[in-house]
């Protein structure tokens, strides 16, 4: 299955792109994605969004799904 | 004005609008024209609460030039939504118009503006605030700020407002 992952702002940066596109094989959470991305536990401060909705760290991903990490929002 | 609309407007069965802007906007000018398109409300609004947050030219003790607004196309919009549709299931809201910059912003611009109809006061307010203080922590926005030595830096978080 295809996921696009998403980062912005400060973590977007420190990453060093905006998005990646990846290809599983078996059914994946959101903290795996990370961990595959980044080879580090998922900081607790990041904020995690999968089709643009708030999600919890285990929330599990399907194909086509488009998940998002970023920092803590400072809108306003 | 040449202003750049992003998102147009979201029908929630009441008359809401959300508008993400490129350009500096008048709130005041925002105000009348949502105020005279909306047509259902007139003679029905006892009340109108609006909120204007614009940026200041200091920061955690540090002088600000100017900042740059990011933001997440589509979530921005959804979580919004998601608001305002809360805030008119527990509230007698008639109206809703939000709108918020993003893009390069400089001291005294406004950034956003949060304006409510109801028909009495107390909803007015009390939904005024609660759409300002739930944008402040879920609405996918992001500051960098350019300080006065030229240095740059991303605003950490959002306070909680409420906190004395």
């Amino acid at each position: 299955m295809s996921i696009k992952v998403r980062y912005f702002a400060s973590l977007k940066e420190s990453i060093g792109r905006s998005e990646d596109e990846l290809v599983f094989v078996d059914v994946i959470s959101v903290v795996d994605i990370w961990k595959k991305i980044n080879n580090e536990e998922l900081p607790s401060n990041i904020l995690a969004a999968v089709n643009m909705e708030y999600v919890s760290f285990d929330t599990l991903v399907n194909d086509g799904d488009e998940v998002a990490f970023f920092p803590p929002v400072t809108g306003g | 004005m040449g202003m750049k609309l992003l998102s147009s407007h979201q029908s929630l069965g009441a008359n809401v609008e959300v508008k993400i802007l490129t350009e500096p906007f008048d709130p005041w000018q925002e105000i009348q024209q949502f105020q005279l398109s909306s047509s259902a409300m007139q003679g029905k609004y006892g009340a109108t609460s609006i909120f204007v947050g614009t940026m200041r030219d200091f920061n955690e003790g540090d002088e600000v030039t100017g900042m740059t607004l990011e933001h997440y196309p589509g979530m921005t919009e959804k979580q919004l939504g998601k608001i305002i549709t809360e805030a008119m299931q527990k509230w007698q809201v008639l109206d809703v118009l939000v709108v918020h910059r993003v893009g390069d912003i400089f001291p005294d611009d406004p950034i956003v503006l949060v304006a409510v109809w109801s028909s009495h006061r107390g909803d007015a307010f009390d939904v005024s605030r609660f759409i300002m203080e739930a944008l402040k922590s879920k609405a996918p926005f992001w500051k960098k700020e350019i300080l006065q030595s030229e240095a740059v830096r991303w605003v950490d978080k959002n306070t909680d407002g409420y906190k004395k």
